[in-house]
């Protein structure tokens, strides 16, 4: 089915030959809501048609007892590991230079082994890559909805993944896994679906997120909505508000790092050159670095999901949607096993607020591992620091259930 | 430059055969002292340099602790190491166990030995466990490295129903010779770091934490010593003969 040979000469040499890469890789899509059963989120307002773009890897067992569900991050998406096969043809092709997001730890052999475990990942509602979003068809009107998309939220992505799973027959997953947004994905997941997790593994996530968080949020969604091309989010067939993402990724980029990490990789080195030119070009290496990331940020992702995303990232508050405000409430109704793992310089979810979400879990009699890794890679660490997030995943997820 | 325990009696013996002539008489009952003192814990049944478990075999604390814990009850173990104790009292007594621990290489072999494990400092509390939300709470080998060690103690009592609590015993009769006669922190098979790198900031003797958790508001309910190769419940002279000790604490009635 998959053209192999062909698909050597437009991945980078070798790629296809690591023995520890899940390979090629083929998205699903699937319609999860039509007019007849149309989904219903969180505000109260339905949508149809609902597509869900999942990637899978490894095999199912027989007895459906192995399935680990990937949950990504603001800019993620459901190409976990391995290379896209699908890339020139959806026009991703930073995918052909790229494996997935999460390559590091997922493959044969690898901490989630893709020869013990199936695991699911899905695109969230709202985003840019084949699930439903902003960028979709409005039925309604045959046009992009734009704003006219309805808010989503973590809980509406949670529910969403949980109907994704009944439609592959499965009612159990062994584990959920995610950092960042994905870690918040997770703490959902086992609130609001505590019989069908038995593991949750949370990275560099917390409960919600801090004042401070929402601060910067605020300030990327303001620079894209201030961009001229934005047009009231009505720019899809037209110049796009590419400034304004750029802008936005590079602020979030900033808050994905720490103070010493920027020090360590680009201190205040000039870029290729020794002197300053005395004007408002890039100077600074660190300058250069925030724009490519900004400028190849504009070439994957679509500014109205990034909109939606951060919005329902702000929306999130675990205590207030499970507990009535108090989070110890809200992790009684938590059945699973449950991992949270900070980094001790992240100061997007901070280890003090992480730390929060697993006292929570003491408070209310639970067991719980509670870890802080030592790393100076910002919050950026969960997908940086891969040797050790290796090794908690492979035995967390390894260790019998004992309870 | 390390000592090895027990080298005190070598230089023990120096020091009374240098001095013999001018000191005699009271050298002689320094001398007497010691051989009493050996012969009372060789008559405990006293191994040197032996610890009181073979290599292999379960550490005597351990198997203490799990004689004293019934099946299915609630563990807080802290300061867990790699999480051994609790390990096994998950698996053979399907108790509820959580760990607590600081060191970043022992929660990590903590989750791979499957036991659940808070990494934080004990000496910033124990806020986040509810009151008398475990049946026991262990603290072992840790107490005399704590910087704060009397609230930690008060939050064993707090969070559990009675406190395991094990510690080398400074009081033991070698401990108080080899400062008194060598005028050297003394390095033993119980206390067996330099001054320098010691993580026993806080080094105490049974008689110290009697009295302590008496002041406290607590009680020692129960005990048992270490004595030479043997393990055996707590007797009266065992601030001299304990090495270490493993005591039950309780909140005073």
């Amino acid at each position: 089915m998959l053209d192999v040979n062909w698909a050597r000469t437009v991945f980078p040499p070798g790629a296809l030959d690591d023995p520890a890469s899940v390979g090629l890789t083929s998205a699903h899509t699937v319609t999860l809501a039509d007019e007849n059963s149309p989904f219903r989120l969180d505000t109260g307002e339905f949508i149809a048609p609902v597509d869900v773009e999942y990637e899978t890897y490894g095999t199912l067992s027989a007895a459906r007892d192995n399935v680990v569900l990937v949950v990504h991050a603001l800019s993620g998406d459901a190409h976990v590991a391995g290379w896209d096969y699908d890339a020139i043809q959806t026009g991703r092709k930073w995918r052909l230079r790229k494996p997935g997001w999460w390559d590091t730890v997922v493959g044969p052999g690898k901490p989630l082994d893709t020869r013990r475990y199936f695991l699911i990942c899905a695109n969230v509602l709202g985003s840019c890559y084949g699930t439903t979003g902003p960028g979709s068809p409005n039925p309604r009107t045959g046009q992009p909805y734009g704003l006219s998309f309805p808010m989503v939220t973590v809980g509406d992505w949670v529910n969403l993944q949980a109907r994704l799973l009944d439609h592959l027959g499965i009612e159990r997953i062994l584990a959920v896994v995610g950092g960042s947004l994905g870690g918040q994905q997770v703490i959902e997941w086992m609130m609001a679906y505590p019989d069908r997790v038995e593991k949750a593994i949370v990275l560099a996530a917390s409960a919600k997120l801090s004042a401070q968080g929402l601060a910067f949020n605020a300030v990327g969604r303001q620079t894209i909505m201030s961009d001229p091309n934005f047009n009231g989010g009505n720019y899809y067939g037209g110049p796009v508000p590419a400034q304004g993402l750029s802008a936005a990724r590079m602020l979030a980029h900033i808050t994905y790092l720490s103070d010493a990490a920027m020090d360590m990789k680009f201190g205040r080195r000039y870029r290729n050159k020794t002197k300053p030119d005395f004007d408002f070009g890039i100077e600074f290496e660190v300058e250069s670095y925030l724009a490519y990331q900004g400028q190849s940020f504009v070439e994957r992702f679509d500014a109205n999901s990034y909109l939606y995303i951060t919005r329902a990232m702000d929306y999130y508050d675990a205590a207030e949607r499970w507990g009535g405000g108090n989070l110890v409430e809200a992790c009684s109704r938590v059945t699973a096993d449950t991992m949270v793992v900070s980094f001790s310089s992240d100061w997007l979810y901070p280890p003090a607020q992480c730390r929060e979400l697993a006292a929570a879990f003491c408070q209310c009699g639970k067991p719980v591992t509670y870890i802080e890794v030592p790393s100076s890679y910002g919050h950026d660490a969960f997908l940086v620091e891969t040797e050790i997030v290796g090794k908690l995943l492979a035995d967390f997820l390894a260790r019998e259930r004992k309870r | 430059m390390s000592r090895t325990p027990y080298e005190w009696e070598d230089r023990l013996v120096a020091l009374l055969l240098r001095h013999a002539a001018e000191g005699e008489a009271i050298h002689e009952k320094l001398a007497r002292l010691v051989d009493i003192l050996e012969a009372e814990e060789k008559a405990l049944g006293r191994v040197t340099g032996k610890a009181p478990e073979k290599e292999g075999e379960q550490r005597y604390d351990h198997r203490l602790i799990e004689q004293h814990i019934p099946d299915g009850a609630s563990v807080l173990d802290l300061g867990c190491g790699a999480g051994t104790l609790l390990s096994r009292l998950i698996q053979e007594k399907r108790v509820r166990g959580q760990g607590v621990e600081i060191d970043n290489a022992k929660v990590l072999e903590c989750v791979a030995n499957g036991v659940p494990v808070f990494q934080t400092n004990l000496d910033h509390g124990l806020g986040m466990f509810p009151d008398q939300s475990f049946d026991f709470v262990v603290l072992e080998k840790t107490v005399q490295t704590l910087n704060r060690p009397l609230p930690v103690l008060q939050e064993m009592v707090r969070v559990g129903k009675q406190g395991i609590v094990t510690f080398p015993n400074f009081g033991h009769w070698q401990m108080r010779l080899d400062l008194a006669l060598n005028g050297r922190m003394p390095v033993t098979r119980a206390f067996p770091y330099e001054w320098y790198e010691s993580p026993n900031i806080r080094p105490l003797t049974l008689n110290d934490f009697d009295a302590c958790v008496q002041c406290q508001g607590m009680r020692i309910v129960e005990g048992h010593a270490v004595v030479g190769n043997t393990v055996r419940p707590l007797e009266p002279d065992d601030n001299l003969f304990a090495e270490e000790v493993m005591l039950i604490i309780e909140k005073a009635a």
